[in-house]
C-alpha cells in the first residue's frame, strides 16, 4: 500500500500502541490519500490548500481549524509558534487528536485522551500561546462561532463571553477577594470547567469504509 | 281534618334545601378521585424519608390497595369511569405528552438508532421468547393450562413486555444514571408502543382465526411498518402545522398553549382512529413543535404550556397507579401458581437475556459503549406498568383464560413496581453505575460544546469522511435556511448559544420578578435562604469599606444559592429553574463592576428633574456603557473594589429605596440610575414607607425580596408613574404583567432585558396583559 510503503521509506510514524495512538493501517491510508489529493500531490500542505475545501467555506472556525494544523503545539514534540507548510507526518499527527476511542480503556487511558483532546481545544482557544485564555481570546473564539447568526449584537457575543468567564473564575477560584485580578483560563481550570462535557466520546472521526476522494473537492 | 302539622301532599311548598346527586354524579366522582390522589401525594412527601428509599408509584398502588378494600368491604364497585377506553383516550395521552416535551433532544437523536433497535427488536424478542416457553410450560400438564394455545400465549406475552414508561421514569429520575443509559430508556419505552400495537392486532386478529398464513406474517411486518412510519409521520405533520399555527398567535397570546395541546391530542387521536401508533405520534409532535414553538409563543405562554404539561401528566400518572390498586381488589382473579410464577421468571430471564444479546451486537456502532453495570441497569429497569394494565382489559372476552391473564399481568406489575422498583435504587449506587452531572446547562459548556461539534464538521470536510457531524451540520442549515423562515415568526438565525444565553436570562429575570410578587411556589430556595438569614444582623450605616464587605458576603452568597437550589431541583420540578438563577446573579455582579459610575455619574446628576426623558437618558447611557465598561473591565476583571467606592456616593441615597426590589445587587449599580431617579420622583408623589430601613446590605438584601412584596400594590397604584410607563413599557418588553411590572424593573435589568429583546420576537404589549 502506497501509504505504507511512503512510511516505510520515510521512517516516520512510530505507531505506539500503548499511547493514544490507535489508528489502523487503512485509516493511514485514506488520510494519505486525502493528502495528495489537497496537495495535489506535492510532499507538503500550504494554508492556501485547505482555504479551497468549498465545505469548510460555511464553518465559522474555519481560520483555527486550519490555523491548528500548522500550529506546532499539536504535533506533539512539545514545539511553540506555527509552521508555513505540513508534511504527512504532522498532518497525520494532527488528526490523531481525533481518534475513536477504543472499546476497552482503562480509566487512565481514557483521562489520556480525554486531555488529549482538550488540549486541542485549548489551543484553538489560546492564539498568542502565552497558556492561558484571556477574556480577549475567549471573546473572539465566541464572535466567530455567533458569526453565522444573522443580525448579531457586538454586544451579546461580549455578554456571553463575559458571563462564560465568570462562570469560570467562579468554578476555579472558588472565592475571590475583591482584589483579586482573574487572569485568564489556565489548562486546568479548563478541564475543570468541562469536567461533566464527555468529549472523548464525541469528538472523532469515524472513517468511512469506502474512499471519498472522488466525491470530495 | 284537624289542623295538621305539615302541609299536605298536594300543596308541596317551596323547598328551601333540595338535592340532585346524580346530576352531578360523574363530574363529582371524577373531581373526589382526582383529589384523594392529590391529597395522597401530598402525605407522601410530609414525612420525606418514604420517598428517598420507595418511589411514589408503589406508594400510590398501596393507597390505591387500601381504598380498593375498603370499598370491597363495603361492597362498592369501583368507578366505572377506569374501563379501557379512558385509560387509552384520557389518562395515557398527558402522561406521554409529558415524556415528550420535556425529552432532551440532543442525547435522544445521537442516541436513537440504540433507542429504535431497543425498542423494536427488544421488544419482538421478548415477546417471542416468553410467548414460547410460556407455551412449552403450558404443555406441562401439572399446571392445568393446557387449553391455551400459541397465539394466545403468543398475546399475553406482547401485552407484558410492553416497558411502561410511567413506571419507569418515575424510579429512574429520582436515581440519575448516566445520560446514555437514561435516554435509552426513555426511548425505549416510548417508541416500544408500536411493535407493542402491531404485534398485539396481529395476534389478536390471529387468535381468532383457527389457521396462521406466511402471508400473514409478511402483512403483519409490513404493517410494523405503517404503524411505526404513520405514528411518525402524522406525529411531525401535527408538529409542523402547530409550529407554523403560533406563527400567527401574536394578537391572542391568551389562547396560544391551547394550540400546542389541541394540535398533540389531535395528532393522538388521528394516529387511534388508524389505529396506528399513537404514542409515537404524539411523542414526535412534541419534538417536533417544542423548538418552534417556544420561539414564536411568549415567554409566558411558554411558562403556562410548561406547567400545564407537567400538571396533567402528574395527575394522569397519578391516577393511574390509584386506579391500579383499587382495581386490583376489586376484580375477581384467577390465579394459577405454575402459569404466573413461571410468567415471572420468564419476563425477567428473557428481558436480561434480551439486553445482553442485543447491547453485544449493538456495542461496536456506539461511540460509548454500554459496560456491564450499564446491561445491568437497563435489564433491571425494565419495570411493566399501567400500559399492560390496560391492554389486558381490552382481550376480546372470546379468550378463555382472560382472568388468568388479568391476574398474572396485575402480578407482573406489582411484583416489578415493587420489587424491582424498590431495589433498583440501592443497588445501583452499590454496583456503581455510571452517573452523570446533570447541570450541565452552562454558557462554557455549550459553547464548548458548538465549538467542538465545528470543529468536527470542519475536519470531516478536510478529509472527506463525513459522519453524524456533517449529518447534523446539513440539517441544521436546511433548518435555518428553509424551516425556521417558515415556521417562525421572527426567523432570524440563531445560534445555539445565544439561545441558551436568552432563555438563561429570560428565565431568570421572569423568575426572579415572579418571586418578588409573593409567587412563592416559585422560589423554594430564596424561602429557605430567607430563613437563614434571619439570624444575621442587619447593618447600620452604609460606607465605603462595608461595601467591600458586601461584595465579599454576595460572593459567599452565590455559592450558598448554588447549593440550595440545586437540592430542590426533581423530576417533578420544571427543568432549569436552578442554574438560570445562578448564571444571571453572577452576570449582575459583573455588569454591576463593571458600570464605571465615571461617565455614568454625569449623565445622571444632570437630569434628575424629569423623570420620564430620563429614564431613556438612562437606558441610553447603559448602552452605550457597555462600550466603554467592557474595554476597562478587561483589564480589570474580577477587581469589584474600585467602582464600589466610586458608586458610593449615589448608593447613599438609596436610603428610602424600597420600591426597588428584585435582584438587589443590581440596585447597587443600576441604583445610581434608575434607582434614584425613582426616589426622587416618587418622593413628592407617593409616601414612601419606611418599612424597610436597610436597603443595601446583601445579606437581607435576597430577604427583603420577600418583604418588600407588601410593597408592590403601593407602587402599582401611584398615578405619576403612567407617563413613565408608557415609555418604558416601549423599552421595557419585558412587560410581565403589563407596564405595571415594568416600572419596578430597575434600569439595569431593563437594558439586559431589552439587549435580549431586540433581537427576539418582542413578544410583550404594553397594553395587554
Amino acid at each position: 500500500m502506497e501509504a505504507l510503503h511512503y512510511l516505510c521509506t520515510h521512517k516516520i510514524v512510530t505507531i505506539d500502541s500503548s499511547s493514544l495512538f490507535s489508528v489502523s493501517f487503512e485509516q493511514i491510508g485514506i488520510l494519505h490519500n486525502r493528502f495528495k489529493q489537497l496537495s495535489h500531490n506535492e510532499e507538503t500542505l500550504l494554508r492556501e490548500n485547505f482555504s479551497k475545501i468549498p465545505d469548510l467555506e460555511c464553518n465559522p472556525i474555519r481560520s483555527q481549524i486550519i490555523e491548528a494544523f500548522f500550529d506546532r503545539r499539536n504535533f506533539r514534540q512539545n514545539g511553540e509558534g506555527t509552521v508555513e507548510e505540513i508534511g504527512f507526518e504532522e498532518f497525520l499527527v494532527t488528526m490523531s487528536h481525533f481518534r475513536p476511542p477504543t472499546l476497552n480503556m482503562s480509566e487512565h487511558q481514557r483521562e489520556g485522551v480525554r486531555r488529549d483532546k482538550l488540549r486541542f481545544l485549548f489551543n484553538m482557544h489560546d492564539t498568542d500561546n502565552d497558556g492561558t485564555i484571556t477574556l480577549e481570546e475567549y471573546r473572539h473564539v465566541v464572535e466567530e462561532l455567533l458569526s453565522l447568526s444573522e443580525a448579531m449584537e457586538k454586544d451579546t457575543a461580549k455578554s456571553i463571553a463575559d458571563a462564560a468567564m465568570l462562570e469560570v473564575a467562579s468554578i476555579s477560584m472558588g472565592h475571590m477577594e475583591p482584589d483579586e485580578f482573574y487572569e485568564g483560563i489556565t489548562f486546568e481550570h479548563f478541564l475543570k470547567l468541562l469536567n461533566g462535557f464527555e468529549i472523548e466520546s464525541r469528538m472523532y472521526v469515524r472513517f468511512l469504509n469506502m474512499d471519498t476522494t472522488t466525491l470530495c473537492k | 281534618d284537624g289542623v295538621t302539622a305539615f302541609p299536605d301532599a298536594e300543596k308541596a311548598n317551596m323547598p328551601v334545601f333540595t338535592m340532585d346527586y346524580p346530576r352531578i354524579q360523574i363530574p363529582f366522582e371524577i373531581t373526589m378521585w382526582v383529589l384523594l390522589a392529590s391529597f395522597a401525594k401530598i402525605g407522601f412527601h410530609v414525612y420525606k424519608k418514604i420517598t428517598v428509599w420507595v418511589p411514589e408509584s408503589c406508594l400510590l398502588i398501596t393507597i390505591g390497595l387500601i381504598v380498593g378494600g375498603i370499598m370491597h368491604s363495603v361492597h362498592e364497585e369501583p368507578p366505572a369511569v377506569l374501563t379501557s377506553n379512558v385509560f387509552f383516550l384520557y389518562m395515557l395521552p398527558p402522561i406521554v405528552l409529558d415524556s415528550g416535551y420535556f425529552m432532551p433532544t440532543r442525547p435522544f437523536f445521537e442516541n436513537i438508532g440504540t433507542v429504535l433497535w431497543f425498542a423494536v427488536v427488544g421488544t419482538l424478542w421478548n415477546s417471542i421468547g416468553i410467548g414460547m416457553s410460556l407455551f412449552a410450560i403450558c404443555q406441562i400438564e401439572a399446571f392445568g393450562v393446557q387449553d391455551i394455545n400459541l397465539q394466545e400465549n403468543l398475546l399475553f406475552a406482547t401485552i407484558i413486555s410492553a416497558v411502561d414508561p410511567v413506571a419507569v421514569l418515575s424510579v429512574f429520575e429520582d436515581v440519575s444514571v448516566n445520560e446514555q443509559l437514561y435516554i435509552v430508556v426513555f426511548g425505549e419505552c416510548l417508541f416500544n408502543d408500536a411493535v407493542t400495537v402491531v404485534l398485539y392486532n396481529m395476534f389478536n386478529f390471529v387468535a381468532e382465526m383457527p389457521v396462521v398464513e406466511p402471508v400473514d406474517v409478511f402483512l403483519g411486518v409490513a404493517r410494523f411498518f405503517v404503524v411505526g412510519l404513520g405514528g411518525m409521520g402524522f406525529g411531525i405533520l401535527f408538529g409542523f402545522t402547530a409550529a407554523f399555527t403560533t406563527r400567527f398567535t401574536s394578537k391572542v397570546r391568551e389562547i396560544e398553549p391551547l394550540f400546542i395541546f389541541m394540535y398533540s391530542y389531535l395528532a393522538y387521536l388521528v394516529a387511534e382512529l388508524f389505529a396506528i401508533s399513537s404514542i409515537m405520534a404524539i411523542v414526535t409532535c412534541a419534538l417536533t413543535m417544542k423548538y418552534y414553538v417556544e420561539e414564536n409563543v411568549s415567554q409566558r405562554s411558554c411558562t403556562t404550556i410548561r406547567h400545564v404539561v407537567k400538571m396533567l401528566g402528574c395527575i394522569s400518572e397519578t391516577l393511574i397507579f390509584f386506579f391500579l390498586g383499587v382495581v386490583t381488589i376489586t376484580t375477581a382473579h384467577e390465579w394459577n401458581w405454575g402459569y404466573i410464577l413461571f410468567t415471572l421468571l420468564f419476563a425477567f430471564v428473557w428481558r436480561g437475556l434480551g439486553v445482553l444479546v442485543l447491547t453485544q451486537i449493538i456495542n461496536p456502532f456506539r461511540t460509548i459503549p454500554f459496560n456491564m453495570k450499564d446491561q445491568f441497569g437497563l435489564a433491571y429497569g425494565g419495570l411493566r406498568g399501567a400500559i399492560s394494565f390496560a391492554l389486558v382489559f381490552t382481550l376480546p372476552d372470546s379468550i378463555g383464560r382472560k382472568q388468568l391473564f388479568i391476574t398474572a399481568t396485575i402480578a407482573v406489575i406489582l411484583f416489578t413496581v415493587f420489587l424491582q422498583g424498590i431495589s433498583i435504587r440501592p443497588l445501583i449506587e452499590f454496583i456503581n453505575v455510571r452517573r452523570t452531572n446533570r447541570n450541565l446547562d452552562t454558557i462554557n459548556v455549550e459553547v464548548h460544546c458548538r465549538l467542538m461539534e465545528h470543529t468536527m464538521a470542519g475536519i470531516e470536510d478536510l478529509c472527506g469522511q463525513w459522519s453524524h457531524f456533517y449529518w447534523k451540520d446539513k440539517f441544521m442549515k436546511f433548518n435555518n435556511r428553509i424551516l425556521r423562515k417558515i415556521l417562525i415568526r421572527d426567523n432570524r438565525a440563531e445560534s445555539s448559544i445565544v439561545a441558551l444565553y436568552k432563555k438563561l436570562e429570560l428565565q431568570n429575570a421572569m423568575e426572579i420578578l415572579d418571586t418578588v410578587s409573593g409567587d412563592i411556589s416559585a422560589a423554594p430556595s430564596i424561602e429557605s435562604l430567607y430563613e437563614d438569614k434571619k439570624s444575621s444582623k442587619p447593618k447600620k450605616k452604609f460606607l465605603a469599606p462595608d461595601l467591600k464587605n458586601m461584595h465579599d458576603i454576595l460572593s459567599k452568597n452565590m455559592y450558598k444559592i448554588r447549593q440550595r437550589t440545586v437540592a430542590y431541583t426533581n423530576k417533578h420540578a420544571l427543568p432549569n429553574e436552578s442554574q438560570s438563577r445562578e448564571i444571571l446573579i453572577r452576570r449582575h455582579a459583573s455588569i454591576r463592576r463593571s458600570l464605571r459610575p465615571g461617565s455614568f455619574q454625569s449623565s445622571v446628576s444632570g437630569q434628575r428633574s424629569h423623570c420620564g426623558r430620563y429614564r431613556l437618558e438612562v437606558l441610553h447611557d447603559q448602552e452605550t456603557m457597555s462600550e466603554t465598561a467592557y474595554p476597562s473591565r478587561r483589564s480589570r476583571f474580577g477587581q469589584p473594589s474600585r467602582s464600589s467606592s466610586r458608586a458610593m456616593m449615589p448608593l447613599r441615597r438609596l436610603d428610602t429605596l424600597t420600591e426597588v426590589h428584585s435582584v438587589d445587587m443590581v440596585d447597587e449599580s443600576s441604583g445610581s440610575g434608575g434607582g434614584t431617579s425613582r426616589t426622587n420622583a416618587g418622593d413628592p408623589h407617593t409616601p414612601v414607607p419606611t418599612k424597610v430601613s436597610r436597603p443595601m446590605t446583601p445579606e437581607t438584601g435576597i430577604a427583603k425580596r420577600k418583604r418588600r412584596s407588601g410593597l408592590r400594590p403601593h407602587l402599582l397604584q401611584a398615578g405619576p408613574w403612567n407617563p413613565e410607563t408608557t415609555q418604558h413599557g416601549t423599552l421595557c418588553s419585558g412587560g410581565l404583567s403589563g407596564t405595571r411590572r415594568c416600572e419596578s424593573v430597575p434600569g439595569l435589568f431593563e437594558r439586559t432585558l431589552q439587549g435580549l429583546y431586540n433581537t427576539t420576537t418582542c413578544s410583550y404589549h404594553p397594553k395587554t396583559r
